[in-house]
Order: structure tokens, then sequence, then C-alpha cells
């Protein structure tokens, strides 16, 4: 078992290593969610308040603030976890598959990484707190970094289960398109989820970034559709879905 | 004593055309300390052998055991007990050797204690210390080979694997990668397996198996599989082809073998056997050559075919190169 929890480490070790050193991505990572919140809610702000009627309370910065924070914790998790393809192609995930740890460690390994990884791109969101009004004391930081954790660890185990068995790099559009787009513009982030046609409710309530989304704007702003626990409930649930079945995904010899 | 034990050992594939049979109803033995080698051509199933001996495939059928561990039934055991140079690159590229190497022991739980020390040991081996820290996407082929090595070696394994060592690397390079294996058996107690489809290479191992679509056709020391042969190979350049093949055919009652270098046929004693040929033969004789077999005579003569270097070597290099460039 202990030869497992130091896999595990290792696994993780070398994500957050190769992600430190890639500091063109960090900027990158940071710079996309930056441009959605200044100038894509900067431009949307001016008209769109009053359309939202009660539903916004005070600036659509502020309000869009949380989301955006969700986003890059989207993004981040997902691009972690489709370096499994990556791992695939340049050969290095055999050196991973044929250690002699569990394969299930492999995805719990990579799971923790790609979370550790979204969270500090989370956390580099925070700076951005004063340009959009938004005060951040310590306590809600202690509230936030679990929270994000969470809503990471689940994002990842979803991309890893969705890159377990992806060959070539060739999916990933795929997967831009129609899993991680969708699951951005129908969580909440960028409008709120009321008053909603019927058919876009149903994939709001299926998107467990909405909770996350829901949970973040309820610690940083108070406004919440659901209760706190209930958000954290979902993530928490669909998180250990995901990695259950990463782990037996990984276990599977062909 | 067997450090590997290989009973009919078979490994299908689904394919959308319907099955492959990558490897059919092999058996055979490694004893401790040998030097082991599959040689066959491309395709022949040698990668995916080694892909079941290492735990990353499962056979269709049949029993392998490595150091006695059943490699379906205790994968961790014969994990740990092999170390593992694959066809293709598998290093981590962004990483430095150093870095690849630290990770490869945490992962195999060499004990932190000796870790840098071990390290630095295999390093220096294949000569790559004073690189350790430089990003693998700085070395050439045959340094990332070799670290490659270095780092299948790093936690004490039984069992070597070189899954062609030497493809796609320049003659020079290959010899140096030849020194490492020769040095490794003198230092380290180790059994090493290999594949390979050059000939000349597969002449190094204690002991061959010739692997052709999927089965093992022959298997014994390259100097036993070359006995078989029959003593030494005359190759014959003469101005009237057919009337030359004809003439020694019934002349000397051996089978002939026509290609574009001439014709081919074996005789014993060779050295002996030339000048009486060549005074008695009655037609001329634009040249003449005589060699000692090699394991390509014994392919050709196992299965009527040449092992095709050229093609086999072209496409893997093409198939890195393409790879590279996708980066
Ligand atoms: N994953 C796979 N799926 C389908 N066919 C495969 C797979 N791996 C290998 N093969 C086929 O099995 C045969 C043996 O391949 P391989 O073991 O790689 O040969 P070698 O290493 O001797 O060149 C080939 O015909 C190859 O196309
Ligand atoms: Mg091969």
């Amino acid at each position: 078992m202990s030869r497992n929890f130091m896999g595990i480490y290792t696994i993780w070790l070398r994500d957050v290593r190769r992600f430190w050193r890639d500091k063109p991505r960090i900027i990158g990572a940071t710079i996309q969610p930056a441009l959605f919140l200044f100038l894509l809610g900067t431009g949307l702000g001016r008209g769109i308040v009053g359309a939202f009627g009660n539903d916004i309370q005070g600036d659509y910065l502020t309000f869009i603030y949380p989301g955006i924070i969700g986003m890059s914790i989207l993004f981040t998790s997902i691009f972690s976890a489709i370096s499994i393809v990556w791992d695939r192609e340049i050969g290095f995930l055999k050196e991973v598959m044929v250690a002699p740890i569990a394969r299930w460690a492999v995805a719990v390994g990579k799971a923790f990484g790609g979370s550790t990884v979204a969270v500090f791109q989370g956390c580099l969101m925070l700076f951005f707190a004063p340009f959009v009004n938004v005060h951040i004391n310590l306590t809600m930081i202690a509230a936030l970094i679990p929270l994000m954790l969470l809503i990471a660890f689940s994002i990842t185990s979803l991309g890893i289960v969705t890159a377990a068995r992806m060959h070539s790099m060739q999916g990933f559009q795929v997967i831009m398109n129609f899993l991680v787009l969708p699951m951005f513009f129908l969580s909440g982030a960028m409008f709120p989820i009321t008053n909603l046609p019927k058919w876009m409710d149903i994939f709001i309530a299926i998107n467990p970034l909405t909770y996350g989304v829901d949970a973040l704007r309820g610690v940083i702003l108070g406004m919440n559709n659901y209760p706190l626990i209930m958000d954290v409930g979902l993530i928490a649930g669909f998180g250990i879905v995901m990695i259950g079945i990463a782990m037996v995904i990984f276990g599977k010899r062909e | 004593m067997n450090i590997i034990e290989v009973v009919n050992l078979s490994k299908n594939f689904k394919t959308k055309k319907g099955f492959i049979s990558a490897v059919k109803d092999v058996s055979f033995n490694v004893k401790r300390g040998e030097l082991f080698g599959f040689l066959g051509p491309n395709g022949a199933g040698k990668t995916t052998t080694i892909n079941i001996l290492c735990t990353l495939l499962t056979p269709t059928s049949g029993r392998a055991l490595l150091n006695s561990f059943d490699v379906v039934s205790n994968p961790n055991e014969v994990r740990q007990s092999i170390g593992l140079v694959f066809q293709e690159p598998s290093l981590d590229e962004k990483l430095t050797a150093m870095e690849n190497l630290e990770f490869h022991a945490m992962l195999y739980n060499v004990p932190k204690a000796v870790r840098n020390e071990r390290i630095k040991y295999m390093l220096e081996m294949v000569g790559l210390y004073d690189r350790k820290d430089d990003l693998v996407n700085t070395f050439s082929g045959g340094m990332k080979r070799r670290l490659e090595i270095a780092r299948g070696l790093l936690h004490y394994p039984k069992i070597l694997f070189l899954d062609e060592p030497t493809l796609g690397l320049d003659p020079q390079t290959r010899s140096h990668i030849w020194e490492y294996i020769h040095q490794l058996r003198k230092k380290e107690d180790i059994t090493i397996f290999l594949t390979t489809h050059y000939m000349g290479e597969a002449e190094n191992c204690d002991r061959v198996a010739i692997i052709d679509y999927g089965e093992i056709i022959a298997i014994d020391s390259p100097f036993d599989l070359k006995k078989e042969i029959g003593g030494d190979v005359i190759t014959v350049v003469a101005e009237d082809r057919d009337k030359a093949k004809k003439t020694i055919e019934m002349e000397y009652n051996v089978a002939v073998i026509n290609n574009d270098e001439g014709l081919h046929f074996e005789v014993e004693n060779g050295e002996t056997f030339l000048p009486r040929f060549i005074k008695k033969a009655d037609f001329k004789i634009l040249s003449i050559s005589l060699r000692r077999p090699t394991l390509e005579d014994v392919f050709i003569r196992l299965t009527g075919r040449h092992i095709r270097e050229e093609s086999a070597e072209a496409n893997s290099v093409l198939k890195i190169h393409a790879r590279r460039l996708r980066r």
C-alpha cells in the first residue's frame, strides 16, 4: 500500500514540476480568464444588468468573477487530464504502466496532479478581486481553497475518464466542443441560471460545474441558488463516481 | 535455472478486419544470466511478446513466468523484477535526465538512502553524468537510448528487456550501445532479453530464437543454428547463369539458390573445395566468394525469404521522424 502512495506522490510531483516549469502555460492560463472577465465582462456589463433585473445584485463584473474562477479551474483541470493522451503519444505512459504500482494509483496520482495545478490557477484569479470590487479576506480563502480543490478534483477525474481511451490529440477538439465549452456556458458562470428555457435547465442541472460556480459565488458574494451543503455534496459525489470509473478503466489490461 | 519460462503463449488482437494472431503458441525458456535474443522481421511478434512478458498486455492463452512470478496473477512482482527499454522512446523530454531517473527510482521504491548514489552510478556507466541536469529534449537519439538503458537498470532488475535497442541509430552509436550491453554483462548479475531484426546483432547472443509470423521456427545458439547450414556458403557469378546452376546441382548434388547477387550453395570445407571447383568448371566464372554462414542464411533457409532489413528500418525511422515533427 505504501508503495501505491509513493506512486501517487511521484506522479503528482511530475505533473506539478512540469506545470511549474512551463511558465508560458501559466501566463496563458491566467490571461485567458482575465480576457473573459475584463473585456467580455465590461463590454456585456453595460447593457446586461438591466435585462437580468434582480438576478444580479450590483456590478456584472462582480457577478461573473466567481464564474471566471470556475472557468479557470475547469480549463486547467481538463488540460491537465488530457496530458495523459500526450504521455501516451510520447511513450511515457508505458514507463508508468509497467511500474510496480497498482494501475488505479496512476489515475489517482494524475487526478491529484491536475487538481493541484488547477487550484494554483484558481488562486491566481484571486489577485483580480480588487479590480472587480470584491473584498477577499483570509476566512474566505480558507473556505475557497478546499472548495476549489474539490471542484478541480472532480473535473480532473472527469477529464481522465475521457482521456483514458483516447489515442491521439485529435479527439481534443471534440472534447473542447462537446464537453468543456458547454460545461462552461451552462454553469451560470456568465449569466444567472434563473428564468431560462426549459431545455437549458436540464443541462444546467446535470452539469457539475453549475454547483461549483454556485458554491464559489456563495462563498465570495453570498449569492446562492442552492444550499452550499448541496453544492458540495453533489460535486463530491460526482468526483467520487468519476475517480472510481477512472481507477477501473486504468486497472484493465488489454 | 530458468528465469523466464514461457509455455504455449498466444496473443490475438481484434481489429476492424478480424483477428490478428500476433503470437502463436510460443514456448521457450531463458536461463539465468543469459543474453537471449529474439530475431525476426518487422511484424513477427517480438514486441507483442515483450509486452506480454512485461505485463502491458494479457495473453490470449498460455502462461509466462518471470523470476518465477506469473505475469497475469503477480504483475507487481514481475514488474519489480524487470527493467525495460521499449522499442519507441519513452522518456519525459520536458524533464532533465536526473529527474527522469528520480521519477523511476521513486516508482520502483529504490530506497532514498541509496537513490542518488545509484542514479550517479548508472549515469556514469552510460557516460551521461555530466549532462544530468540537461533537459532530455536536448539529447541525441543515442544519448536518449543510453539514458533509457540506465533507467531500466536503476532498480536492480533481474532481467533487462531491450526491444530493438539500436533501431534508428547510426552505426557508430549502435556499436556504442553494444559496448554498454557487453560491459553490463560483466558488471551486473543480469539476464538480458533483446529483440532485433539485425542479423549481426543477434550473433552476439548466447541463444537466439528466430521468430516469423508469430511462431518460433528455430531456437539455439548462433553457432549451432549456423551449423545446420552445413559448412560454408559459396557465391558464384557466372556468365551463363542457368548452365552454371544446372552443372553445379548435378555435379555436387547441392541446392543452388539463384538471386540478384548470384548463385549460392553450401559446401563443407569451402577452402579445399574452391580450387577443385574452379579447375573443373566448364562455364565462365566472373567472380566467386566464400563466406561462413550467417544467421541471414539460416533465416533464408528456414523461410525462403530475406529478413528485409532495409524496409523495416526505413519504416520505423519514418515513424520516429513523424513523431518528432508533430511535437
Ligand atoms: N495493438 C495492436 N492491435 C492490432 N494489431 C497489433 C497490435 N500490436 C501489434 N499488432 C500486430 O501484431 C503483429 C506483431 O507485431 P509486433 O509484435 O509489433 O512485431 P515486431 O515487434 O516483431 O515488429 C503485427 O502484425 C502487428 O500489426
Ligand atoms: Mg517491435
